[in-house]
């Protein structure tokens, strides 16, 4: 059942094995409830809907995490009251999956003022996720007051710089990324010297072949230059990533989920589980969107990520908190 | 009689004198209805200061009220001032003493920028 023809993607026009059609029309689906899994080179979607007939072993990774993140703790505006109940509805939704995910990637605007009552809420509230681990990034929302210093003694005390780190995991290499400090006039985000040449070091001996995820806040590729969301100094990052197989990056700040492919680097952003924001142009600026109280939480949501070892791309699945 | 003329002259004068003073120190401000007493008020709202660029004289003190639905600040580009974190209707204010051309910028989002040409 879980095979059906009218289920599958099957477009392999460069003849190179890689289904890019494929997988950018499926993550076109992803934002309605689409599975993908990546096998081989070649791309196969499930319906959300049908996730209860198909064979789980079939679409199980060998580990997966979850993506959070702009839980924006302390906002308390119309768009919504209620950014603790939120969150909880998105930790209800990770204890709801099939698998306990081996962890948590949380990319920024934990807090809404950088207040240290804002974090402990936050950190309170996913000690509830059967993930226990959490790997968190700074948004701007996060340092605002010290130059991130808070920030950076709470969440990453081991990093070598300003909040930046990396981690291994199941053979797949995580890299965490700031690119919130030090903004410019009239620029972006910005990741700095410092950051890109520990960035260059920290991957230089790594096999091509090394599955690589980035998890940083603003988004890695220009979504809307008008309103700030894409980071200045990304390319020079990129250039150092072109070379691996499969990266993926997963960013958040923009409050709705979008995908982009670039040769082997898929860019996903995240939904928040505080409040949606406006489509780029869409609105006059880019700030808390209202919408009736019945359709929040279908704008608020998390993204399980499951890995299966020697695929291409990861795969990735959004769901909303209802 | 003539001492009422001459009165009534005279008090006609100052008050021109006083109109006019006025009228000189409107110009050199924003017009803003709602500032407050011998500041000049700078409104924060859908991601953008406005009036986005304004001339006063050395000597004014600027107030900035956030009208957002999310934080901003206000950080000058050459360190002159900086304000701390404003939620909605918080305010900051800063005297403008030397003159020249102030860049600012909310240094949460960048994309805000703005002026003050201090004369």
């Amino acid at each position: 059942m879980s095979d059906k023809p009218k289920d599958e993607l099957l477009h392999d026009h460069n003849h190179d094995g890689i289904d890019r059609r494929g997988f950018l029309k499926c993550m076109a689906w992803a934002g309605t409830g689409a599975f993908c899994v990546m096998k081989g080179g070649v791309l196969k979607s499930y319906s959300l809907s049908r996730l209860a007939d198909i064979d789980h072993q079939k679409t199980k990774g060998e580990f997966s995490f979850v993506q959070v993140s702009d839980s924006h703790m302390g906002f308390n505006k119309a768009a919504n009251p209620d950014v603790v109940g939120t969150l909880q509805a998105a930790v209800a939704k990770i204890n709801a999956l099939p698998t306990p995910p081996s962890f948590i990637l949380h990319t920024g605007d934990i807090s809404h003022l950088s207040k240290p009552e804002e974090f402990d809420t936050v950190e309170q509230i996913l000690k509830g996720a059967s993930a226990k681990d959490v790997f968190y990034v700074p948004g701007e929302h996060d340092v605002l007051e010290d130059d991130g210093k808070a920030f950076l003694k709470r969440y990453a005390p081991q990093s070598p710089g300003s909040g930046w780190y990396s981690f291994d995991s199941h053979g797949v290499h995580f890299i965490a990324l700031v690119n919130v400090l030090n903004l410019k006039a009239g620029g972006f985000g910005s990741l700095g010297t410092e950051q890109l040449e520990w960035l260059e070091k920290d991957v230089k001996h790594l096999s091509k072949s090394t599955p690589i995820v980035v998890f940083a806040h603003v988004p890695l590729w220009t979504v809307y230059p008008d309103w700030g969301w894409g980071t200045d100094d990304s390319a020079q990052a990129l250039s150092y990533l072109k070379r691996f197989g499969s990266v993926t990056v997963l960013n958040g700040h923009i409050h709705q989920t979008m995908q982009k492919v670039e040769g082997n680097i898929t860019f996903h952003t995240a939904a928040s589980t505080a409040f949606p924001q406006p489509k780029p142009g869409e609105a006059p600026s880019p700030g808390p969107m209202t919408v009736p109280a019945d359709q929040l939480r279908h704008l608020l949501g998390i993204r399980d990520v499951n890995y299966r070892h020697g695929h291409h791309a990861l795969a990735v699945v959004d769901s909303t908190l209802e | 009689m003539r001492i009422g003329a001459t009165l009534l002259i005279a008090f006609l004068l100052v008050t021109a004198l006083v109109i006019t003073c006025s009228g000189q120190t409107s110009a050199a401000t924003s017009a803003a209805a709602t500032s407050a007493p011998g500041a000049t008020a700078i409104k924060i709202d859908n991601f953008s200061f406005s009036p986005a660029t304004i001339t006063v004289a050395a000597g004014t003190t600027v107030q900035w009220t956030n009208k957002d639905d999310i934080p901003h600040n206000v950080v000058s580009s050459d360190q002159a001032f900086k304000s701390k974190v404003l939620d909605t209707d918080q305010q900051f204010t800063y005297t403008f003493t030397k003159p020249g051309t102030y860049e600012y910028f909310c240094s949460i989002h960048p994309k805000m920028k703005a002026t003050v040409i201090v004369q």
